[in-house]
């Protein structure tokens, strides 16, 4: 049952991914990344880590794509198709990316190919919760540190000179 | 499950993030196949952890990676609009302010 759910829920991924990067209407390559990133949602849905995939939802669907989107039109992206949108060396990257998933694949095979998992609900808010606060204490803090510093620096990026100067003049 | 599932997965969505990074030319689009890359390493934490039943160290670590996507991507959106502001485009191509001319002695 979870294998059936699992693999629906990532044959969506794949081909929602797959779309995000040929497509050549950048705001719709947007969108279809809502859906694949739901769908691996669903994926760690069906492997029990019901709370990693109610942080997927809340945070890549429903900020980052957001930001994405509030890029996009900003930076005022044409939504009609764009042929130029993808570089003319895409077939070696295609190269690229197929010898490097056939290595992965090969290699993960080899290494994996008979282990059985039965997920198990551990996933939990408690769960995750208890293990932060006793095993991931310091990198839980750094991580809030680092945050603050992106913030920060998103800030003093985005600052238009010109608006500094008025301060000064004023 | 076997546990090859969610790892073939994986390689997969992270290789057609690695395409994408390589073959798309608005920065915009880079950084959204960059996501699907972090996606991938999330579900094989999560893959890792099922199959290890662990107390959710793999959940832990895929939070956190969740966490630097956030920061990464508010960053580098702020950089793009910083190139979009600069140049008047977002073209990963085009933007050669670093580029290295050879001399012609």
């Amino acid at each position: 049952m979870t294998t059936a759910l699992f693999s629906v829920a990532g044959a969506v991924a794949v081909l929602a991914a797959v779309v995000v990067v040929v497509s050549r209407r950048i705001v719709h390559a947007a969108l279809w990344l809502v859906l694949a990133l739901g769908a691996v949602a669903g994926c760690f849905g069906a492997l029990q880590a019901e709370f990693v995939a109610l942080v997927q939802i809340l945070v890549y669907v429903g900020a980052i794509v957001v930001l994405v989107l509030f890029a996009l039109m900003l930076t005022k992206a044409p939504t009609n198709p764009l042929p130029e949108l993808t570089t003319r060396r895409s077939p070696f990257a295609a190269v690229v990316a197929a010898v490097l998933a056939l290595i992965l694949g090969a290699g993960v095979v080899l290494a994996f190919g008979n282990e059985k998992i039965k997920p198990v609900t551990d996933g939990s808010a408690t769960a995750i919760g208890t293990q932060v606060f006793k095993n991931w204490v310091l990198p839980f803090e750094v991580l809030s540190v680092l945050l603050l510093a992106a913030l920060i620096g998103a800030i003093v990026l985005s600052q238009r000179k010109d608006s500094a100067q008025h301060e000064k003049e004023d | 499950m076997p546990l090859v599932l969610p790892l073939l997965l994986a390689v997969v969505l992270f290789c057609i993030g690695v395409y994408g990074v390589l073959a798309r030319r608005n920065v915009i689009t880079m950084l959204m196949s960059f996501e699907l890359m972090l996606n991938a390493v999330n579900l094989n934490l999560v893959a890792f952890d099922a199959w290890r039943v662990d107390e959710a160290t793999g959940q832990t670590l895929a939070i956190f990676v969740i966490t630097l996507a956030a920061a990464e991507i508010g960053l580098g959106l702020a950089i793009v609009l910083l190139l979009f502001r600069g140049h008047g485009h977002v073209d990963a191509d085009a933007a050669r302010d670093l580029l290295e001319r050879e001399e012609a002695s």
